[in-house]
């Protein structure tokens, strides 16, 4: 009895993947790690963030009330792994995009992508 | 509200490392300050046992501490030992700090500006060797002579790990000895008010290995350590390459993407100086070995693509009254080719 219980646990914890990274629910480590790497890459020399203070560039566009933005560089779906890619490497993400390649790994990229996701200005 | 902590954070921590001594100037310094400070501490107990004494102490106590023997002692005595002490381990460690310049330490000339400071390193006989813009380059281990002056108002200069303040004044070269005894960075902020964005005038100094210093001087790169790499992904697009100095077209549009042209067709070398291009201009901080800094708009951002790119774009929300307009009125496409291509000037 006990051994049929353990392989159908085993079986329902195989059996279900884990659900794709939400940008509603970002993982709450993730976000602080990409705020730190947001303040220590100095994304705010052109977007201004709700909570931070210094830098708040205006070069790019303001980051404030990113919770209500669409599109992300008002083309691609505003999904994590989009977001990722693009604050990485917004010029191939997005040709044409002013925005330049940011000195972020894909794993440092993705909890900045967390960390975006996790903003709410209200 | 800008917060210094926000603006330093990245290269000091805050507050600054006052009491982490990375050279013999600082170290002498941090010891006398630490002593002062179990002085005083040992002086007010003393002080708050006799007063306890003479109000809640038994009345055998009370005489005594009343009596002329105990005010010789604890009222002169003790205060002239103690002060007498102090003044001369303070003035002898004043004394060692501006010990005598034999001539043959390296000296790097650094002469502030409205908000920015512009190092020039000498060779023996005074000729500037290499000329660099907020950031100030050591060998680890030898003593270094900084003459320290000023193109407008009064600055001072203060890495806090390396040696106290300095004070400088325009129409006049202070010098000062520095020494740094392990290689790393230390940050090093304007300690003067002078004005306007004052508190985002910093740069970082960089201690190397007696080698690595050398071949640094001689126009080589040289890792300054591990911490916060600002490496881009990717190689770089060949707009981002140096056209060999004379080569470059000064024409815009026969090259939309040649960096160095639209550096000059957009006025930028009117105040920036790059060595080996027509590129002339004093009036801002020389950006030939740009793409080796660590920081921009003197010590308070990393140096990468995006934030050279949000510099160029608005230098002024970032820094409020520094003296490098907003160039808003330059396609963002030119402002990318300029980055990328003072990005590769090492």
């Amino acid at each position: 009895m006990l051994a049929i219980a353990m392989a159908m646990a085993a079986a329902l914890t195989t059996a279900c993947k884990p659900p794709p990274p939400s940008r509603h629910d970002p993982d709450a480590a993730a976000v602080a790690r990409g705020r730190e790497l947001v303040r220590q890459t100095g994304c705010g020399a052109c977007h201004a963030f709700p909570d931070i203070a210094w830098p708040q560039g205006r070069a790019g566009p303001s980051l404030v009330t990113f919770d209500e933005h669409g599109p992300i560089a008002g083309v691609l779906p505003n999904t994590p792994a989009n977001l990722a890619a693009f604050v990485r490497d917004a010029p191939v993400a997005k040709p044409g995009s002013p925005m330049p390649a940011m000195p972020l790994s894909p794993r440092e990229a993705s909890d900045v992508a967390a960390y975006l996701h996790g903003l709410a200005d209200d | 509200m800008i917060d210094a902590a926000d603006a330093f954070d990245v290269w000091w921590g805050w507050p600054p490392p006052v009491l982490d001594p990375a050279g013999p100037y600082a170290h002498s310094v941090t010891v006398l300050a630490w002593a002062l400070f179990a002085l005083g501490v040992i002086v007010t107990a003393i002080v708050a046992l006799a007063v306890f004494v003479a109000v809640a102490g038994p009345p055998r106590w009370k005489a005594r501490l009343g009596g002329e023997k105990a005010i010789l002692i604890l009222g002169v005595g003790f205060p002239a030992v103690v002060l007498t002490g102090l003044l001369v381990w303070g003035l002898t460690l004043t004394a060692s700090l501006t010990d005598p310049i034999t001539g043959r330490e390296p000296r790097i000339r650094v002469t502030a500006h409205m908000w920015w400071w512009d190092v020039e390193y000498l060779d023996a006989a005074g000729r500037v060797v290499r000329r660099d813009a907020n950031e100030l380059h050591l060998p680890v281990g030898r003593p270094v002579v900084l003459e320290l002056g000023s193109a407008d108002v009064i600055h001072s200069f203060w890495v806090p790990n390396l040696s106290g303040k300095e004070d400088m004044i325009p129409g006049r070269t202070n010098l000062l000895k520095v020494q740094a005894d392990r290689p790393g960075r230390f940050g090093g902020i304007c300690a003067e008010y002078c004005g306007g964005p004052h508190a985002l005038m910093g740069y970082v100094t960089v201690a190397h290995l007696p080698a690595d210093y050398d071949r640094w001087l001689a126009g080589g790169n040289v890792s300054s350590g591990p911490a916060n790499p600002q490496h881009v992904p990717g190689a770089m697009p060949a707009s981002a390459r140096r056209t060999p100095a004379g080569q470059g077209t000064a024409d815009p549009k026969a090259a939309p993407q040649d960096g160095e042209a639209l550096f000059v067709a957009h006025g930028c070398a009117a105040c920036h100086r790059v060595a080996g291009t027509q590129a002339n201009g004093l009036a801002g901080p020389d950006l030939t070995h740009v793409g080796s800094r660590l920081t921009l708009g003197a010590g308070i951002l990393p140096n990468n693509r995006g934030t050279l790119q949000g510099w160029i774009t608005d230098a002024q929300a970032l820094k409020p009254g520094n003296r490098m307009p907003a160039y808003g009125n330059i396609p963002a496409a030119d402002i990318a080719a300029i980055a990328l291509w003072l990005e590769a000037q090492e």
